[in-house]
């Protein structure tokens, strides 16, 4: 199993979904996330100061999947989450030990 | 005084008393989420503390029956003798004005004053100080015709039809004296203090704009032409002051922005404030205008001098209120540079009033701010304030963001008894 973590712009975080759900795949774990990478943050002005402000909002999605699926999702991320400029994130693939399905106490590859 | 003008002057009262819970939003969505509730307990407390105090002896020292130019006298206590529609409608307009002189003052203070020692300072300083000035410039004497007993601003031939000198001079020169006493709040100039909701502040300004034609016309105490040429001319001003300071915004920092148009609003209205019923409609929009301007650029000094008058009570009412009653110099239609005979004697006169009710209100409130910190502290603890004040002083928060956060179990007074009930004596339930 495979845990696939992307780190998207949050007005992109629609047509990921869309994309994941017409792959296949029924659910997944969002989180509204801040960060910044090369873009850097941006500045704001109020009453003339300027203010620069490092984080950028961001979307986390993460998803526990059977390792032959890990490649396609990161494909349907990467191909759904693009805008081709500075700041469209990151998509990583990181190995998983154990998945529990809390409900049923089904092990593994059952419980995703 | 006609039926009609007693109507007019209360639903005046009315639309004033509107402008603190405005100033409360207005002040409230530029802080920090940690000092929301802070920054509108501030002004919702005042409107309480100086409603009782008005009552008790306010209106007395304000506009009691005495030949003092300096103070009102002792026979109103309890609004003792005052009675019929004119006396009572103006006494509960010019309450409103007692409670949002004071509440000004907060938007010096945020994040870091104690509450209880801001009750106090309120109190004290709206004792000494504004009721005093009320009756330098809003007691027209016995006859009201600025004669005997009048206030001695009035009196000698000063011009503040609403109060850019009793209300906004004298605001924001206590406030100056405060955010010296109090300091700078932790983390000043490092850490960025974001207005944590501008459409807020957008709201209170727009509050203040609505409850401020009771402010201006309302002073005219009569349903007529006097009041309309006030209500005009602060329309005038103030989207003039709106242009003013978008301009200088789009010039300086290349976006106009939703803050600087709430402010330039508020800076307008200050400005006009003092003016609105001696000048034209076109010299309105020249005081609005140019206070929009003015004022964009006197927040920055804040920055410059090192004093942290957290949201611009000096900048925009100090600043706005003495100009546009040093502008009535220049522009009033009766009296003015531009009008009348290139005579400077008003001009000279304005000018004397606004040092006069800086000065007196400046050193009192730096007095009475100090002994208040030596004798119970003023300034919140440094944990405190950086934790959040609305924690520290009132045990809530303003809003619940995190579902996560949302739990909690009941303790105290009123908390559901979890452990089992009491079974009679000597015997123990399973």
């Amino acid at each position: 199993m495979r845990l696939v973590t992307a780190v998207i712009k949050p007005h992109k975080w629609d047509s990921v979904r869309a994309a994941l759900e017409a792959f296949g795949v029924t659910g997944m774990t969002v989180t509204e996330a801040s960060g910044y990478g090369r873009q850097k943050g941006h500045t704001e002005v109020y009453r003339g100061a300027e203010y620069d402000i490092a984080l950028v909002p961001k979307v986390r999605v993460e998803l526990v999947v059977e390792d032959a699926d890990a490649d396609d999702i990161v494909d349907v991320i990467v191909k759904s989450a693009q805008t081709g400029k500075i700041g469209d994130g990151k998509v990583w693939v990181s190995a998983v030990d154990t998945v529990v399905r809390v409900r049923t106490g089904e092990k593994d590859d059952a419980a995703l | 005084m006609v039926h009609a003008d007693t109507a007019w002057v209360m639903i005046s009262a009315a639309l004033v008393l509107l402008m603190t819970p405005g100033l409360a939003f207005f002040y409230g969505g530029m802080v920090r989420v940690k000092s929301v509730l802070n920054m509108l307990m501030m002004s919702f407390v005042t409107i309480a503390v100086v409603t009782v105090l008005w009552v008790l002896y306010g209106y007395s020292f304000a506009f009691g029956g005495s030949d003092s130019r300096l103070f009102g006298g002792l026979d109103n206590f309890g609004l003792h003798g005052v009675s019929g529609g004119a006396d009572l409608s103006f006494a509960a307009f010019q309450l409103m004005f007692a409670i949002i002189t004071p509440a000004l003052i907060s938007g010096a203070l945020a994040d870091r004053a104690r509450f209880g020692a801001w009750v106090a300072f309120v109190v004290i300083w709206t004792t000494v100080v504004y009721f005093p000035v009320a009756n330098w410039v809003f007691d027209f004497g016995y006859d009201g015709d600025a004669g005997d007993g009048a206030g001695f601003l009035v009196h000698w031939g000063v011009q503040d039809f609403a109060g850019g000198t009793a209300v906004h001079v004298n605001a924001g020169a206590a406030a100056l004296a405060v955010c010296l006493v109090l300091g700078r709040r932790v983390g000043w100039r490092q850490d960025p203090m974001r207005p944590h909701n501008v459409p807020f502040v957008l709201l209170g300004a727009a509050l203040l704009w609505f409850g401020w034609f009771g402010f201006n016309a309302g002073s005219a105490l009569a349903a007529n032409g006097t009041a309309a040429t006030a209500f005009v001319n602060t329309q005038a001003a103030t989207a003039a002051a709106v242009c003013g300071w978008l301009v200088v915004e789009r010039v300086r920092d290349g976006k106009p922005t939703t803050l600087g148009a709430a402010s330039g609003a508020v800076a307008g209205l200050v400005a006009i404030t003092p003016a609105c019923a001696f000048v034209s409609p076109v010299g309105s929009l020249v005081i609005g205008a140019l206070a929009g301007a003015l004022c964009a650029l006197a927040v920055g000094m804040k920055w410059r001098f090192g004093f942290d008058d957290s949201l611009d009570v000096v900048g925009i009412h100090l600043v706005g209120g003495a100009f546009g009653s040093i502008a009535l110099g220049f522009l009033s239609l009766t009296g003015g540079l531009f009008y009348d005979g290139r005579d400077a004697e008003l001009l000279g006169k304005q000018t004397v009033a606004v040092l006069a009710v800086a000065a007196y209100s400046f050193g009192l409130a730096l007095i009475i701010a100090l002994v208040i910190d030596r004798l119970v502290g003023f300034r919140l603890d440094e944990e405190d304030e950086v934790a959040g004040i609305d924690l520290a002083e009132h045990a809530e928060t303003g809003y619940e963001l995190h579902t996560a956060a949302g739990g909690g179990v009941r303790t105290g007074a009123g908390a559901a008894v979890a452990a089992p009930a009491k079974t009679p004596e000597g015997s123990v339930s399973a």
